[in-house]
């Protein structure tokens, strides 16, 4: 079959595997995704992402997409943003959605916890300071309202604002009055987001066959 | 039959003390009646002498008595409240009530009853038989349930439950009958037909409904786990009812032909979309209607009964899956009537909701205890009774752990084995088996009587162990119990948001997800459901916006009740405020004298904790004492609390939501709960432009609080106990 042919093409597709944890037919049908929004070419860049039409309704299509050019979701201890990637990093980028599965132990599961609440955070903390200061909840916030319409600025403000103090009384309650809580650090971030058990809530279906049901409209 | 009265009366306040009202006028009732009772020595008597008093003259009758007249509903009134007084008796033994489920009890209190009247020689009364159980008892549980009913997880399972309900069933249902009927053949020696063992099959294999909810109340379990066996219990209603009817109406016959397995199927189709599609359509009946209620406020809970109860009866007319139909009925509507009625309305229909199925609940398993102990129809047969039982129990386990590789191959969140070990074990029988089991045609079915007493050892047996041990082992395998805690703000924005990723994420993939599904049908819903049916709905509603409304009726209730000293939902006092995340804010303290604040505080504080004194804290039969309580919410909109950081604070009061506008715009009354130093409280004023007449004011400083205005209103509110009147009686009626 075609996998086998492909499989010859790029016999990296098994180090992939090891590294991100799909399966191969997994990583086939990715590529195969990769290649329709590429245009065929071995990069992706912003635009290409951008012109997906389904995600135009989506409030946070910009982080979504950042997401995906950040440096820091390659787990390469590098920060900054790509111009453009490669399959290898989309793939990486996506290996953050994968499910437990049966043969999960605990240990995994927690590691896989962290890693997801990591993507997570990374997508907040937009100038890579390791902290998620006031300014950029409350952008977090704003971007997440701005689907319904009326955008209530001094309503996101308290929202990001409430948000913020419950970390900090929760991660710190004997705060000195005069103590300037900067920003909610990672650890801070995994406690307070404990309850939402991220490792069976972050997750999509990755399929082992070909569904791609959605096609580019361009003709790129 | 007299009609019974006593409980869906429409009294005007709709006022939520009717159930003890009610309890009081019964009891009152009752006494005058036993005083009169005292007078006579046997109720045929008076008949007579009456009779005669058209002969002779005699003196006129002071106190008279007629019994006949009100038998029936006095029997159901005594009942009622012997059941009532057993819920609450139990209460008083927490040694007992924890470890036995209450539905033990309520059947132990049966068996009792039962034998009782047994040594008496007197007939089961007429209230137990399979009319009054599926047209009277059966639907309140199940509106409640359907209410109440979780909608996102039940729908992220519903492969999951399906499979359970329809697949599962089916195979317990043939594992059993025809094990039996294998049995019986080569075994006992009793001479059973495959049909009528099949037919007991298909009757003793569902997974009862009200008997899963009376045991799993109380053991918290998680939300997953309760949600698929309860949804199974209640799906696989289409699948017993197709099975009963097919092979009741083959019975007679006796061969089933391939024809009508295949009719059978096409039944299945149809029991099952029938009762979902009726139910559908009384619900948006009644959310339509509620839309229009505006200036007749007190119906507002009749429709929604009403509604549901038309849903079943039209799906029973049919032979469609009632139950499906009023869970479908309460589910669609749902959403749309919460919208759109008072607040007092949501309160009634909550409380009814939950004193009726209760009710419902403990008289049912008194009569299985009593139709087991008054045993006029029961005979037993050892091998067959036990045979059964094990067959059960294989079954069970068989297709719960045969099953669960099949699903998940289709889950994300694979099912452990620890997961399907309670699925399994939690397939508790009920009622339902026992009165479908009562309905058989004792012509047709020579051995209706085995049948029952197998049915209703299956019953004992399932209810009894199974629900007595179920807890120990939920403790033993460390299953995951159900999340106490409440939601923090964090946890709900994250909830939306990674929503939103992952819908994002799946359109990258270029996959219909499930998060594309969901979003189609909620934009769907957004655009023209809500417009039709809401009154007033104008803008697209935020459920983060929604939360955080909450949220801040709560944070200030809590701070009010605990006298000014506020808890966050997770964590315990704490020291932060907003000058340690804007340190450039000076904090600024609202001008309040402390004399008026503590004055203030402290009647706020008494106040409040007599109004929730008397809530009642036991099983699921108590409104959840949860911040989001709509009467104590009711309370604090007219009573906006400042935050101390006019930066923050902000703009008044403008219509949250159709069913609030009318409330708001009455009500201006200005008032700051005092609010000490290191307080962690937002209050968060959300804008909507619903009424263009209603411009947004601007932001306001704090004020201090007007500790006359104050005064007068919170003397109101004593007087008004669980009314909360304040301002907005009249207002109700606007929009």
């Amino acid at each position: 079959m075609g996998a086998s042919q492909t499989r010859s093409e790029h016999p990296s597709y098994r180090d992939l595997s090891d590294k991100t944890g799909f399966s191969l037919e997994q990583i086939t049908n990715l590529h195969k995704r990769f290649k329709q929004l590429s245009g065929d070419s071995e990069t992706i860049s912003r635009e290409n992402l951008n012109s997906i039409p389904a995600l135009t309704d989506n409030p946070i299509k910009k982080q979504i997409i950042d997401a995906f050019f950040d440096k820091r979701n390659q787990h390469k201890g590098e920060v900054g943003t790509y111009g453009e990637i490669g399959f290898e990093e989309f793939l990486m980028v996506m290996s953050h959605f994968r499910p437990p599965s049966l043969k999960t132990s605990e240990e995994e599961k927690k590691a896989m916890r962290k890693e997801k609440l990591r993507f997570l955070f990374n997508m907040h903390d937009s100038d890579s300071d390791g902290m998620i200061n006031l300014e950029e909840y409350r952008k977090v916030v704003e971007e997440l309202l701005s689907k319904s319409g009326n955008i209530d600025l001094e309503a996101a403000k308290a929202i990001a604002d409430a948000a913020m103090l419950e970390v900090a009384s929760t991660s710190m309650p004997d705060m000195a009055p005069d103590y300037f809580y900067e920003g909610i650090t990672f650890e801070h971030f995994e406690q307070i987001l404990s309850g939402l058990e991220m490792e069976s809530r972050m997750h999509i279906r990755f399929l082992d066959v070909d569904t791609v049901t959605m096609r580019c409209d361009k003709k790129q | 039959m007299k009609k019974l009265h006593g409980l869906d009366s429409t009294d005007v306040s709709s006022d939520p003390l009717m159930p003890s009202q009610a309890l009081l006028l019964v009891s009152v009732l009752l006494a005058a009646s036993a005083l009169r009772t005292a007078a006579a020595p046997h109720p045929e008597t008076n008949r007579n002498s009456s009779n005669e008093t058209h002969k002779a003259k005699k003196a006129f009758p002071v106190l008279d008595l007629d019994f006949q007249r009100v038998r029936t509903p006095f029997k159901i009134s005594l009942l009622v409240m012997f059941g009532s007084a057993m819920k609450m008796g139990f209460h008083f033994f927490p040694g007992l009530s924890s470890v036995v489920p209450e539905s033990c009890l309520h059947i132990c209190a049966g068996l009792g009853l039962g034998g009782f009247m047994r040594l008496f020689g007197k007939d089961v009364p007429p209230v137990m038989n399979p009319d009054v159980f599926f047209l009277f008892l059966l639907p309140p549980i199940i509106l409640d349930a359907g209410y109440f009913l979780p909608v996102r997880p039940f729908v992220q399972n519903l492969g999951t439950i399906l499979t359970f309900a329809v697949v599962g069933t089916l195979w317990n249902a043939f594992f059993v009958g025809g094990l039996l009927y294998a049995v019986c053949k080569f075994g006992a020696g009793l001479p059973l037909q495959l049909l009528p063992c099949l037919l007991f099959g298909s009757i003793v294999s569902a997974v009862d409904p009200v008997a899963v909810l009376a045991v799993f109340e109380e053991i918290h379990i998680n939300e997953l786990l309760h949600i698929l066996v309860f949804g199974e219990s209640l799906l696989n209603d289409a699948v017993t009812m197709v099975l009963y009817h097919l092979f009741e109406e083959f019975a007679g016959a006796g061969t089933v032909t391939a024809l009508d397995g295949f009719l059978g199927v096409i039944s299945f189709f149809v029991v099952a979309l029938g009762g979902l599609f009726v139910g559908a359509v009384y619900g948006i009946l009644a959310a339509l209607i509620t839309r229009f209620t505006a200036h007749m406020r007190v119906v507002e809970p009749l429709f929604v009964f009403a509604a549901s109860y038309g849903a079943y009866l039209t799906a029973e007319i049919f032979h469609l899956s009632g139950i499906m139909a009023l869970i479908s009925c309460a589910v669609v509507m749902k959403p749309y009537v919460e919208a759109n009625i008072s607040q007092k309305s949501h309160t009634t229909i909550k409380y009814f909701l939950k004193m009726w199925s209760g009710v419902s609940e403990t008289l049912i398993f008194m009569f299985l205890g009593v139709a087991t102990g008054a045993g006029k129809n029961l005979s037993w047969n050892t091998a067959f009774i036990m045979t059964t039982l094990v067959l059960c129990l294989i079954a069970r386990f068989m297709g719960v752990f045969g099953l669960t590789p099949l699903i998940n191959r289709f889950r994300i969140v694979k099912l452990t084995n620890k997961d399907q070990l309670i699925i399994a074990y939690g397939g508790l029988r009920g009622a339902i088996a026992f009165s479908l089991g009562f309905l058989l045609d004792g012509d047709h079915f020579p051995n209706k009587d085995l049948f029952l007493t197998a049915i209703l050892a299956v019953i004992f047996f399932t209810v009894f162990l199974q629900g007595t041990t179920i807890k120990p082992l939920v403790e033993f395998l460390a299953v995951r119990k159900k999340q106490e805690t409440k939601r923090t703000i964090n946890e709900e924005i994250h909830q939306e948001y990674v929503d939103y990723l992952l819908t994002g994420v799946e359109d990258i993939c270029g996959r219909h997800g499930d998060h594309y599904w969901m979003e189609k049908l909620s934009r769907f819903n957004e655009r023209y459901l809500k417009r039709f049916l809401i009154a007033g709905y104008s803008g697209e509603e935020n459920q983060l916006l929604t939360f955080i409304q909450k949220r801040e009726m709560k944070q200030a209730i809590e701070r009010v009740e605990n006298g000014g000293r506020s808890r966050l939902p997770s964590a315990a006092p704490s020291t932060v405020s907003t000058r340690n995340i804007q340190p450039q804010v000076p904090a600024e303290e609202p001008g309040v004298s402390t004399e008026n604040r503590d004055k203030v505080e402290a009647m706020l504080v008494s106040n409040l904790r007599k109004i929730r004194q008397r809530r009642q804290s036991y099983s699921r039969h108590t409104l959840p004492d949860d911040p989001f309580d709509e009467d104590v919410r009711d309370a604090w909109l007219s009573k906006r609390v400042r935050w101390k950081d006019p930066t923050v604070s902000f703009s008044a009061d403008t219509p949250f939501s159709g069913r609030a506008a009318a409330r708001a715009s009455g009500s201006q009354a200005q008032s700051t709960a005092p609010i000490p130093d290191n307080q962690v409280t937002v209050q968060v004023q959300v804008h909507r432009s619903i009424n263009p007449r209603q411009s947004p004011d601007p932001v306001e400083p704090p004020q201090s609080p007007d500790p006359v205005t104050l005064l007068n209103e919170l003397k109101k509110e004593e007087e008004d106990e669980y009314e909360y009147a304040f301002d907005y009686d009249d207002d109700d009626d606007d929009d």
